[in-house]
Protein backbone atom coordinates (compact mmCIF):
# COMPACT_ATOMS: atom_id res chain seq x y z
CA UNK A 1 0.00 0.00 0.00
CA UNK A 2 2.09 2.77 -1.40
CA UNK A 3 -0.85 4.77 -1.64
CA UNK A 4 -0.53 6.17 1.89
CA UNK A 5 2.28 7.99 0.86
CA UNK A 6 0.04 10.13 -1.55
CA UNK A 7 -0.51 13.57 -0.79
CA UNK A 8 -2.98 13.73 1.93
CA UNK A 9 0.21 13.62 4.29
CA UNK A 10 0.78 16.67 4.90
CA UNK A 11 2.98 17.95 7.56
CA UNK A 12 1.73 21.11 7.85
CA UNK A 13 0.89 23.59 5.68
CA UNK A 14 1.26 21.44 2.87
CA UNK A 15 0.67 18.36 0.95
CA UNK A 16 -3.02 17.99 0.49
CA UNK A 17 -4.46 18.85 -2.64
CA UNK A 18 -8.03 20.96 -1.56
CA UNK A 19 -9.40 19.20 0.79
CA UNK A 20 -13.42 19.70 0.78
CA UNK A 21 -15.57 18.26 -1.57
CA UNK A 22 -13.44 17.06 -3.93
CA UNK A 23 -14.30 14.18 -6.06
CA UNK A 24 -15.93 13.01 -3.16
CA UNK A 25 -20.02 11.83 -4.11
CA UNK A 26 -22.30 14.01 -2.59
CA UNK A 27 -23.45 12.23 0.27
CA UNK A 28 -27.28 12.91 0.70
CA UNK A 29 -28.52 14.00 4.28
CA UNK A 30 -31.11 10.45 3.95
CA UNK A 31 -30.94 8.93 7.81
CA UNK A 32 -29.69 11.75 9.02
CA UNK A 33 -32.03 12.62 12.44
CA UNK A 34 -34.54 9.77 10.73
CA UNK A 35 -37.58 11.64 9.94
CA UNK A 36 -36.56 14.97 11.65
CA UNK A 37 -36.56 18.07 9.81
CA UNK A 38 -33.41 18.51 7.52
CA UNK A 39 -32.48 21.14 5.14
CA UNK A 40 -33.04 19.97 1.51
CA UNK A 41 -29.01 20.28 0.41
CA UNK A 42 -27.28 17.78 0.40
CA UNK A 43 -23.99 18.06 1.21
CA UNK A 44 -20.03 15.84 0.92
CA UNK A 45 -18.80 14.01 3.86
CA UNK A 46 -15.66 16.77 3.65
CA UNK A 47 -18.29 19.40 3.83
CA UNK A 48 -19.02 17.83 6.99
CA UNK A 49 -15.62 17.87 8.08
CA UNK A 50 -14.84 21.32 7.02
CA UNK A 51 -17.78 22.56 8.28
CA UNK A 52 -17.37 21.22 12.00
CA UNK A 53 -13.45 22.02 11.87
CA UNK A 54 -13.72 25.73 10.80
CA UNK A 55 -16.61 25.64 14.08
CA UNK A 56 -13.75 24.39 15.81
CA UNK A 57 -12.00 27.32 15.61
CA UNK A 58 -15.01 29.45 17.55
CA UNK A 59 -13.70 31.95 19.76
CA UNK A 60 -10.19 31.85 18.83
CA UNK A 61 -7.97 35.24 17.32
CA UNK A 62 -5.10 34.09 15.62
CA UNK A 63 -4.30 31.00 14.08
CA UNK A 64 -1.43 29.15 11.99
CA UNK A 65 -2.49 27.26 9.02
CA UNK A 66 -1.85 24.22 7.09
CA UNK A 67 -2.55 24.26 3.84
CA UNK A 68 -5.64 21.55 2.25
CA UNK A 69 -8.06 20.95 4.71
CA UNK A 70 -7.25 23.26 7.76
CA UNK A 71 -7.10 25.84 5.15
CA UNK A 72 -10.34 25.65 4.00
CA UNK A 73 -11.75 25.18 7.31
CA UNK A 74 -9.96 28.17 8.68
CA UNK A 75 -10.69 30.10 5.68
CA UNK A 76 -14.65 28.90 6.19
CA UNK A 77 -14.50 30.05 9.24
CA UNK A 78 -13.32 33.48 8.54
CA UNK A 79 -16.40 33.75 6.27
CA UNK A 80 -19.06 32.59 8.55
CA UNK A 81 -18.62 33.16 12.07
CA UNK A 82 -15.04 34.35 12.76
CA UNK A 83 -14.26 37.48 10.59
CA UNK A 84 -11.61 38.73 12.66
CA UNK A 85 -9.58 35.57 12.62
CA UNK A 86 -6.51 36.07 11.43
CA UNK A 87 -4.71 33.59 9.12
CA UNK A 88 -1.33 32.82 9.50
CA UNK A 89 0.68 30.78 7.01
CA UNK A 90 4.04 29.60 7.48
CA UNK A 91 5.18 31.20 4.38
CA UNK A 92 5.57 34.13 6.53
CA UNK A 93 1.87 36.27 6.22
CA UNK A 94 -0.24 37.04 9.11
CA UNK A 95 -3.82 38.34 8.41
CA UNK A 96 -3.89 36.61 5.11
CA UNK A 97 -7.44 37.20 3.62
CA UNK A 98 -8.03 35.23 0.42
CA UNK A 99 -10.90 35.19 -1.42
CA UNK A 100 -10.73 31.91 -2.31
CA UNK A 101 -8.71 28.90 -1.25
CA UNK A 102 -5.19 28.87 -2.28
CA UNK A 103 -3.78 25.64 -3.75
CA UNK A 104 -0.58 26.10 -1.75
CA UNK A 105 1.00 28.13 0.85
CA UNK A 106 2.98 30.42 -1.14
CA UNK A 107 0.16 31.52 -3.41
CA UNK A 108 0.65 35.40 -4.22
CA UNK A 109 -3.05 35.95 -2.58
CA UNK A 110 -1.94 35.17 0.98
CA UNK A 111 0.62 37.66 0.44
CA UNK A 112 -0.96 40.43 -1.56
CA UNK A 113 -3.97 40.27 1.27
CA UNK A 114 -1.37 39.82 4.31
CA UNK A 115 -1.80 42.49 6.94
CA UNK A 116 2.47 41.78 6.98
CA UNK A 117 4.18 39.81 5.36
CA UNK A 118 7.48 38.56 7.33
CA UNK A 119 10.45 36.20 6.53
CA UNK A 120 10.01 32.33 7.25
CA UNK A 121 12.74 32.38 10.29
CA UNK A 122 10.88 35.05 11.35
CA UNK A 123 8.21 33.40 11.52
CA UNK A 124 8.60 30.33 12.95
CA UNK A 125 11.21 32.54 15.64
CA UNK A 126 9.41 35.75 16.41
CA UNK A 127 5.43 34.47 15.86
CA UNK A 128 4.83 30.58 16.46
CA UNK A 129 8.02 29.92 19.14
CA UNK A 130 7.19 32.55 21.22
CA UNK A 131 3.71 31.31 22.00
CA UNK A 132 1.66 34.02 20.36
CA UNK A 133 -0.80 32.33 18.62
CA UNK A 134 -3.86 30.69 19.25
CA UNK A 135 -4.24 27.62 17.64
CA UNK A 136 -2.46 25.35 15.26
CA UNK A 137 -4.23 23.49 12.77
CA UNK A 138 -2.96 20.67 11.33
CA UNK A 139 -3.43 17.60 8.66
CA UNK A 140 -2.00 14.31 9.39
CA UNK A 141 -0.99 11.15 7.61
CA UNK A 142 -1.28 8.64 10.70
CA UNK A 143 -2.72 9.13 13.80
CA UNK A 144 -2.50 7.09 17.18
CA UNK A 145 -4.67 7.46 19.91
CA UNK A 146 -2.40 10.15 21.96
CA UNK A 147 -2.97 12.63 18.34
CA UNK A 148 0.49 11.91 17.80
CA UNK A 149 1.20 12.25 13.97
CA UNK A 150 3.60 10.74 11.49
CA UNK A 151 3.98 12.52 7.99
CA UNK A 152 7.82 11.27 7.61
CA UNK A 153 7.34 7.17 6.56
CA UNK A 154 5.09 4.62 6.40
CA UNK A 155 6.49 0.82 7.42
CA UNK A 156 5.60 -1.65 4.69
CA UNK A 157 6.85 -4.74 6.12
CA UNK A 158 10.33 -5.98 5.96
CA UNK A 159 10.37 -6.81 2.21
CA UNK A 160 9.81 -2.91 1.30
CA UNK A 161 11.73 -0.28 1.56
CA UNK A 162 9.55 2.72 3.35
CA UNK A 163 7.07 4.60 2.23
CA UNK A 164 8.25 8.11 1.68
CA UNK A 165 5.96 10.48 3.50
CA UNK A 166 6.37 14.73 2.89
CA UNK A 167 8.27 14.97 5.86
CA UNK A 168 7.21 17.45 9.08
CA UNK A 169 7.83 20.86 7.28
CA UNK A 170 6.32 22.86 10.41
CA UNK A 171 3.91 20.75 12.52
CA UNK A 172 6.48 19.43 14.82
CA UNK A 173 6.85 23.02 16.47
CA UNK A 174 2.82 24.33 15.05
CA UNK A 175 2.02 21.44 17.70
CA UNK A 176 4.28 21.86 20.69
CA UNK A 177 3.89 26.27 20.44
CA UNK A 178 0.34 27.41 19.61
CA UNK A 179 -1.65 27.69 22.42
CA UNK A 180 -3.95 24.60 21.24
CA UNK A 181 -4.08 22.10 18.53
CA UNK A 182 -6.94 21.24 16.10
CA UNK A 183 -6.14 18.47 13.86
CA UNK A 184 -8.89 17.61 10.73
CA UNK A 185 -8.33 14.28 8.43
CA UNK A 186 -9.74 11.75 6.70
CA UNK A 187 -11.11 8.68 8.74
CA UNK A 188 -9.73 5.63 8.14
CA UNK A 189 -8.14 2.49 9.67
CA UNK A 190 -5.09 3.26 7.23
CA UNK A 191 -4.88 6.55 8.82
CA UNK A 192 -5.78 6.10 12.59
CA UNK A 193 -3.46 3.39 13.94
CA UNK A 194 -2.60 1.35 16.89
CA UNK A 195 1.05 2.71 16.52
CA UNK A 196 2.81 4.89 14.52
CA UNK A 197 5.58 4.27 12.29
CA UNK A 198 7.87 7.02 13.19
CA UNK A 199 6.35 10.32 15.44
CA UNK A 200 7.17 13.22 13.27
CA UNK A 201 5.03 15.57 15.91
CA UNK A 202 3.71 15.08 19.37
CA UNK A 203 0.77 15.41 20.41
CA UNK A 204 -0.27 14.06 23.86
CA UNK A 205 2.95 11.97 23.86
CA UNK A 206 2.38 8.33 25.33
CA UNK A 207 -0.58 9.65 28.14
CA UNK A 208 -1.11 12.27 30.68
CA UNK A 209 1.99 14.58 31.78
CA UNK A 210 4.42 13.97 28.66
CA UNK A 211 3.62 17.53 26.90
CA UNK A 212 4.99 19.06 30.30
CA UNK A 213 7.75 16.58 30.45
CA UNK A 214 8.90 17.34 27.36
CA UNK A 215 8.49 20.77 27.68
CA UNK A 216 6.03 21.71 25.00
CA UNK A 217 4.40 25.09 25.76
CA UNK A 218 0.94 24.52 24.50
CA UNK A 219 -1.86 22.71 25.54
CA UNK A 220 -1.85 20.19 22.89
CA UNK A 221 -4.73 18.58 20.99
CA UNK A 222 -8.08 19.57 21.70
CA UNK A 223 -9.79 18.20 18.81
CA UNK A 224 -9.76 15.70 15.76
CA UNK A 225 -12.19 16.47 13.63
CA UNK A 226 -12.72 13.83 11.12
CA UNK A 227 -15.29 13.38 7.84
CA UNK A 228 -16.92 11.01 10.10
CA UNK A 229 -17.51 12.86 13.92
CA UNK A 230 -15.01 14.34 16.74
CA UNK A 231 -12.68 12.99 18.89
CA UNK A 232 -11.22 14.45 22.30
CA UNK A 233 -8.66 13.64 24.42
CA UNK A 234 -9.91 12.69 27.70
CA UNK A 235 -9.30 15.06 30.05
CA UNK A 236 -7.64 12.55 32.48
CA UNK A 237 -6.31 9.65 30.09
CA UNK A 238 -5.22 12.07 27.36
CA UNK A 239 -6.42 9.45 24.87
CA UNK A 240 -8.90 10.07 22.02
CA UNK A 241 -12.44 9.42 22.54
CA UNK A 242 -15.17 9.62 20.47
CA UNK A 243 -17.40 13.13 21.76
CA UNK A 244 -19.70 13.71 18.35
CA UNK A 245 -20.83 11.92 15.50
CA UNK A 246 -22.09 14.09 11.91
CA UNK A 247 -25.33 13.12 11.05
CA UNK A 248 -26.40 10.11 9.53
CA UNK A 249 -23.06 8.71 10.94
CA UNK A 250 -23.02 5.61 13.24
CA UNK A 251 -20.71 4.77 16.01
CA UNK A 252 -19.80 1.71 14.73
CA UNK A 253 -18.64 3.12 11.80
CA UNK A 254 -16.28 5.61 13.49
CA UNK A 255 -14.83 2.35 15.37
CA UNK A 256 -14.81 0.54 12.64
CA UNK A 257 -12.71 2.89 10.54
CA UNK A 258 -10.19 2.83 13.61
CA UNK A 259 -7.41 0.64 14.31
CA UNK A 260 -7.15 0.70 17.92
CA UNK A 261 -10.25 0.07 20.06
CA UNK A 262 -11.74 3.18 20.41
CA UNK A 263 -13.60 4.82 23.19
CA UNK A 264 -17.02 6.18 23.02
CA UNK A 265 -18.02 8.79 25.23
CA UNK A 266 -21.18 8.13 27.29
CA UNK A 267 -23.90 10.16 25.24
CA UNK A 268 -21.96 10.36 22.19
CA UNK A 269 -23.32 14.00 20.58
CA UNK A 270 -24.28 14.34 17.05
CA UNK A 271 -22.98 17.47 15.69
CA UNK A 272 -25.19 20.09 13.92
CA UNK A 273 -26.06 19.38 10.44
CA UNK A 274 -24.11 22.22 8.26
CA UNK A 275 -26.11 25.55 7.99
CA UNK A 276 -26.88 26.46 4.11
CA UNK A 277 -24.74 29.73 4.99
CA UNK A 278 -22.00 27.57 6.11
CA UNK A 279 -22.32 25.32 2.62
CA UNK A 280 -22.95 28.44 0.57
CA UNK A 281 -19.48 30.45 2.27
CA UNK A 282 -17.62 26.93 1.58
CA UNK A 283 -18.73 26.12 -2.27
CA UNK A 284 -18.04 29.99 -2.69
CA UNK A 285 -14.41 29.63 -1.55
CA UNK A 286 -13.44 27.10 -3.93
CA UNK A 287 -14.64 29.45 -7.05
CA UNK A 288 -13.67 32.50 -5.61
CA UNK A 289 -17.24 33.87 -5.59
CA UNK A 290 -18.89 35.61 -3.22
CA UNK A 291 -20.49 33.37 -0.57
CA UNK A 292 -23.31 36.56 0.17
CA UNK A 293 -24.16 36.33 -3.96
CA UNK B 1 31.05 42.74 -6.92
CA UNK B 2 28.60 41.04 -8.68
CA UNK B 3 28.66 40.97 -12.56
CA UNK B 4 26.27 40.29 -14.69
CA UNK B 5 26.71 37.11 -16.60
CA UNK B 6 24.42 34.60 -18.92
CA UNK B 7 22.99 31.79 -16.98
CA UNK B 8 25.23 29.31 -18.93
CA UNK B 9 28.46 30.86 -17.96
CA UNK B 10 27.11 31.75 -14.23
CA UNK B 11 26.47 28.48 -13.90
CA UNK B 12 28.99 26.61 -15.82
CA UNK B 13 31.68 29.26 -13.12
CA UNK B 14 30.00 28.45 -9.93
CA UNK B 15 28.45 25.30 -9.52
CA UNK B 16 30.85 22.45 -9.75
CA UNK B 17 30.37 18.44 -9.39
CA UNK B 18 29.79 17.13 -6.03
CA UNK B 19 29.08 20.67 -4.12
CA UNK B 20 26.34 21.62 -1.75
CA UNK B 21 24.05 24.00 -3.41
CA UNK B 22 20.55 25.37 -2.01
CA UNK B 23 18.12 26.66 -4.49
CA UNK B 24 15.40 28.52 -2.29
CA UNK B 25 12.57 30.27 -2.50
CA UNK B 26 9.44 29.21 0.23
CA UNK B 27 7.06 28.49 -2.96
CA UNK B 28 7.72 31.83 -4.49
CA UNK B 29 10.96 33.13 -6.45
CA UNK B 30 12.14 29.19 -6.85
CA UNK B 31 15.34 29.57 -9.35
CA UNK B 32 14.05 27.11 -12.21
CA UNK B 33 15.63 28.07 -15.00
CA UNK B 34 19.16 27.66 -13.28
CA UNK B 35 17.54 24.23 -11.96
CA UNK B 36 17.13 23.37 -16.09
CA UNK B 37 21.03 24.88 -16.58
CA UNK B 38 22.42 22.53 -13.72
CA UNK B 39 20.67 19.23 -15.79
CA UNK B 40 22.02 20.29 -19.15
CA UNK B 41 25.28 21.33 -17.87
CA UNK B 42 25.44 17.42 -16.55
CA UNK B 43 26.59 18.87 -13.35
CA UNK B 44 26.13 16.26 -10.43
CA UNK B 45 26.87 14.44 -7.21
CA UNK B 46 25.26 17.46 -5.77
CA UNK B 47 23.77 17.87 -2.28
CA UNK B 48 20.72 19.94 -2.08
CA UNK B 49 19.33 21.87 0.08
CA UNK B 50 16.11 23.14 0.55
CA UNK B 51 13.44 23.50 2.80
CA UNK B 52 10.47 22.47 0.05
CA UNK B 53 12.10 20.72 -2.40
CA UNK B 54 9.32 21.05 -4.84
CA UNK B 55 9.26 20.53 -8.72
CA UNK B 56 12.52 22.10 -8.90
CA UNK B 57 14.23 19.25 -6.38
CA UNK B 58 12.29 16.82 -8.00
CA UNK B 59 13.33 17.39 -11.57
CA UNK B 60 17.10 17.65 -10.34
CA UNK B 61 16.77 14.19 -8.63
CA UNK B 62 15.21 12.47 -10.86
CA UNK B 63 17.57 13.31 -13.69
CA UNK B 64 20.07 11.55 -11.52
CA UNK B 65 22.22 15.12 -9.83
CA UNK B 66 21.76 14.83 -6.53
CA UNK B 67 23.86 11.93 -3.93
CA UNK B 68 22.12 13.63 -1.00
CA UNK B 69 18.90 15.84 0.14
CA UNK B 70 18.88 18.47 3.07
CA UNK B 71 15.25 19.09 3.46
CA UNK B 72 12.07 19.56 5.67
CA UNK B 73 8.70 19.02 3.70
CA UNK B 74 9.28 17.49 0.41
CA UNK B 75 5.80 17.50 -1.48
CA UNK B 76 4.24 19.25 -4.68
CA UNK B 77 2.57 21.52 -2.82
CA UNK B 78 -1.46 21.43 -2.83
CA UNK B 79 -1.00 18.35 -4.85
CA UNK B 80 0.44 15.76 -3.63
CA UNK B 81 3.90 13.61 -3.73
CA UNK B 82 7.03 14.23 -5.55
CA UNK B 83 7.04 10.94 -7.19
CA UNK B 84 11.06 11.25 -8.40
CA UNK B 85 12.09 12.14 -5.02
CA UNK B 86 10.14 9.17 -3.80
CA UNK B 87 11.34 6.94 -6.27
CA UNK B 88 14.80 8.40 -5.25
CA UNK B 89 14.34 7.32 -1.88
CA UNK B 90 12.01 4.42 -1.70
CA UNK B 91 13.99 2.56 -4.55
CA UNK B 92 16.98 4.31 -5.03
CA UNK B 93 16.15 5.29 -8.95
CA UNK B 94 18.15 6.95 -10.82
CA UNK B 95 20.62 6.68 -7.92
CA UNK B 96 19.95 6.51 -4.45
CA UNK B 97 19.69 9.53 -2.12
CA UNK B 98 20.60 10.03 1.02
CA UNK B 99 18.29 12.37 2.76
CA UNK B 100 19.11 14.66 6.11
CA UNK B 101 15.67 15.53 7.52
CA UNK B 102 14.34 18.45 9.47
CA UNK B 103 11.51 20.46 10.70
CA UNK B 104 10.77 24.01 9.05
CA UNK B 105 11.80 25.66 12.37
CA UNK B 106 14.87 24.00 11.95
CA UNK B 107 16.21 24.78 8.58
CA UNK B 108 15.33 28.16 8.97
CA UNK B 109 17.36 28.33 11.59
CA UNK B 110 20.03 26.37 10.15
CA UNK B 111 20.37 28.89 7.36
CA UNK B 112 20.33 31.72 9.93
CA UNK B 113 23.38 30.03 11.67
CA UNK B 114 24.92 29.79 8.51
CA UNK B 115 24.20 33.63 7.34
CA UNK B 116 25.50 34.65 11.09
CA UNK B 117 28.71 32.45 10.78
CA UNK B 118 28.09 30.98 13.54
CA UNK B 119 28.23 26.93 14.12
CA UNK B 120 24.64 26.33 14.91
CA UNK B 121 21.31 27.91 16.07
CA UNK B 122 19.34 27.21 19.08
CA UNK B 123 15.16 26.55 19.41
CA UNK B 124 12.54 24.98 21.20
CA UNK B 125 12.06 22.00 18.74
CA UNK B 126 11.63 18.45 18.05
CA UNK B 127 10.73 17.67 21.52
CA UNK B 128 9.52 14.27 21.43
CA UNK B 129 10.12 13.62 17.83
CA UNK B 130 12.00 10.75 16.24
CA UNK B 131 13.66 12.98 13.81
CA UNK B 132 16.85 13.54 16.01
CA UNK B 133 17.07 9.96 15.72
CA UNK B 134 18.04 10.31 11.97
CA UNK B 135 20.21 12.83 11.40
CA UNK B 136 23.08 13.95 12.71
CA UNK B 137 22.60 17.78 12.95
CA UNK B 138 20.38 17.97 15.46
CA UNK B 139 21.47 17.91 18.91
CA UNK B 140 20.81 19.40 22.46
CA UNK B 141 22.31 21.88 24.31
CA UNK B 142 21.71 23.30 27.82
CA UNK B 143 21.13 26.94 28.10
CA UNK B 144 23.96 28.71 30.49
CA UNK B 145 21.68 31.05 31.60
CA UNK B 146 18.50 29.23 32.60
CA UNK B 147 19.47 25.65 32.76
CA UNK B 148 16.85 25.04 29.68
CA UNK B 149 17.48 22.16 27.22
CA UNK B 150 17.04 23.28 23.72
CA UNK B 151 17.51 22.10 20.28
CA UNK B 152 20.97 22.28 18.56
CA UNK B 153 20.89 22.99 14.72
CA UNK B 154 24.16 22.59 12.68
CA UNK B 155 24.74 25.28 10.41
CA UNK B 156 23.80 25.30 7.16
CA UNK B 157 26.49 26.55 4.67
CA UNK B 158 26.30 25.97 0.69
CA UNK B 159 29.12 26.23 -1.61
CA UNK B 160 26.87 28.08 -3.82
CA UNK B 161 23.06 29.15 -2.77
CA UNK B 162 20.84 30.28 -5.96
CA UNK B 163 17.54 32.20 -6.02
CA UNK B 164 15.33 34.28 -8.17
CA UNK B 165 14.35 37.87 -7.63
CA UNK B 166 12.69 40.70 -8.69
CA UNK B 167 15.17 42.83 -10.26
CA UNK B 168 19.12 43.97 -9.80
CA UNK B 169 20.79 46.86 -11.12
CA UNK B 170 23.58 46.49 -13.47
CA UNK B 171 25.89 46.97 -10.73
CA UNK B 172 24.21 44.08 -9.56
CA UNK B 173 22.51 45.08 -6.43
CA UNK B 174 19.62 42.61 -5.97
CA UNK B 175 15.84 43.22 -5.30
CA UNK B 176 12.88 40.90 -4.05
CA UNK B 177 9.79 41.13 -2.32
CA UNK B 178 6.67 39.57 -1.40
CA UNK B 179 7.09 36.11 0.31
CA UNK B 180 10.88 36.26 0.90
CA UNK B 181 11.05 33.33 2.41
CA UNK B 182 14.81 31.94 3.64
CA UNK B 183 16.26 34.03 0.07
CA UNK B 184 18.43 36.57 2.45
CA UNK B 185 19.46 34.10 5.34
CA UNK B 186 20.41 31.35 2.24
CA UNK B 187 22.19 33.91 0.30
CA UNK B 188 23.96 35.08 3.03
CA UNK B 189 24.92 31.48 4.13
CA UNK B 190 26.48 30.79 1.11
CA UNK B 191 30.70 31.08 -0.52
CA UNK B 192 28.99 31.65 -4.12
CA UNK B 193 25.64 33.70 -4.93
CA UNK B 194 23.92 33.33 -8.11
CA UNK B 195 20.88 35.55 -8.49
CA UNK B 196 18.59 35.06 -11.73
CA UNK B 197 16.71 38.07 -12.16
CA UNK B 198 13.24 38.97 -14.01
CA UNK B 199 14.48 42.82 -15.21
CA UNK B 200 17.93 44.94 -15.07
CA UNK B 201 16.98 48.27 -14.57
CA UNK B 202 18.91 51.20 -14.34
CA UNK B 203 18.16 52.15 -11.06
CA UNK B 204 16.90 50.22 -8.42
CA UNK B 205 14.23 52.27 -6.31
CA UNK B 206 13.74 51.47 -3.12
CA UNK B 207 10.82 49.66 -1.25
CA UNK B 208 9.98 49.55 1.88
CA UNK B 209 8.94 45.94 1.57
CA UNK B 210 12.11 44.61 -0.02
CA UNK B 211 14.77 43.02 0.47
CA UNK B 212 18.27 43.99 -0.68
CA UNK B 213 21.55 42.18 -1.56
CA UNK B 214 24.07 44.32 -1.99
CA UNK B 215 26.32 43.56 -5.15
CA UNK B 216 29.34 42.74 -3.10
CA UNK B 217 27.47 40.12 -1.57
CA UNK B 218 26.04 38.16 -4.95
CA UNK B 219 28.94 37.23 -7.31
CA UNK B 220 26.60 36.48 -10.42
CA UNK B 221 23.15 37.92 -11.66
CA UNK B 222 21.42 36.71 -14.72
CA UNK B 223 18.99 38.26 -16.42
CA UNK B 224 15.90 35.59 -16.82
CA UNK B 225 12.93 36.42 -17.33
CA UNK B 226 10.17 34.33 -16.17
CA UNK B 227 13.06 32.12 -14.88
CA UNK B 228 11.16 31.30 -11.71
CA UNK B 229 8.39 30.01 -13.75
CA UNK B 230 6.19 27.68 -12.37
CA UNK B 231 7.01 29.30 -9.63
CA UNK B 232 6.47 33.02 -9.77
CA UNK B 233 8.01 36.64 -9.15
CA UNK B 234 5.25 38.77 -7.23
CA UNK B 235 4.66 42.03 -9.78
CA UNK B 236 6.10 39.94 -12.74
CA UNK B 237 4.62 36.98 -12.92
CA UNK B 238 1.73 34.74 -11.21
CA UNK B 239 2.48 30.94 -9.75
CA UNK B 240 0.98 28.67 -12.58
CA UNK B 241 -0.87 26.50 -10.14
CA UNK B 242 -2.00 24.35 -13.66
CA UNK B 243 1.48 23.05 -14.03
CA UNK B 244 2.22 22.14 -10.88
CA UNK B 245 -1.19 20.10 -10.80
CA UNK B 246 -0.23 18.74 -14.25
CA UNK B 247 2.93 17.74 -12.86
CA UNK B 248 1.70 14.72 -11.26
CA UNK B 249 0.90 12.73 -13.93
CA UNK B 250 3.93 13.47 -15.48
CA UNK B 251 6.45 12.69 -12.87
CA UNK B 252 4.32 9.64 -11.76
CA UNK B 253 6.00 7.25 -14.53
CA UNK B 254 10.05 7.01 -15.23
CA UNK B 255 9.66 7.28 -18.75
CA UNK B 256 6.80 10.13 -19.23
CA UNK B 257 9.37 11.79 -16.89
CA UNK B 258 12.08 11.40 -19.11
CA UNK B 259 10.72 12.47 -21.88
CA UNK B 260 9.22 15.63 -20.05
CA UNK B 261 12.68 16.29 -19.43
CA UNK B 262 14.24 15.66 -22.89
CA UNK B 263 11.51 17.91 -24.40
CA UNK B 264 11.76 20.46 -22.24
CA UNK B 265 14.62 20.70 -20.42
CA UNK B 266 17.33 19.00 -22.29
CA UNK B 267 16.32 20.50 -25.89
CA UNK B 268 15.48 23.44 -24.96
CA UNK B 269 18.29 26.61 -23.66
Amino acid sequence: MNGTANGTANGTANGTANGTANGTANGTVEGAGSGAAQPAAAWAPDELMTVNAARALSGSRTCFVGIGLPSAAANLARRTSQPDLVLIYESGTLGSKPSRLPLSIGDGELADTADAVVSVPEIFNYWLQAGRIDVGFLGAAQVDRYANINTTVIDRGPDRPEGRLPGAGGAPEIAASCRKVLMVLRHSRRNFVERLDFVTTVGHGSGPGDRARLGLLGEGPVAVITDLGVLRPDPETAELVLTEIHPGVTVEQVTEATGWKLRVADGVGVTEPPTQAELAALRALKTGGDPRA
Amino acid sequence: MAEIRSLRDAVAELIHDGDTVAMEGFTHLIPFAAAHEIIRQGITDLTLVRMTPDVIYDQLIGMGTARRLVFSWGGNPGVGSLHRFRDAVENGWPRPLELDEHSHAGMANRYVAGASRLPFAVLRGYRGSDLPKRSSTIATVTCPFTGEELAAVAAVNPDVTVIHAQRADREGNVQLWGLVGVQKEAALAADRVLVTVEEIVEELKPRPDAVVLPSWTVHAVAHVPGGAHPSYAAGYTVRDNEFYQAWDPISRDRETFLAWMREHVLEAS
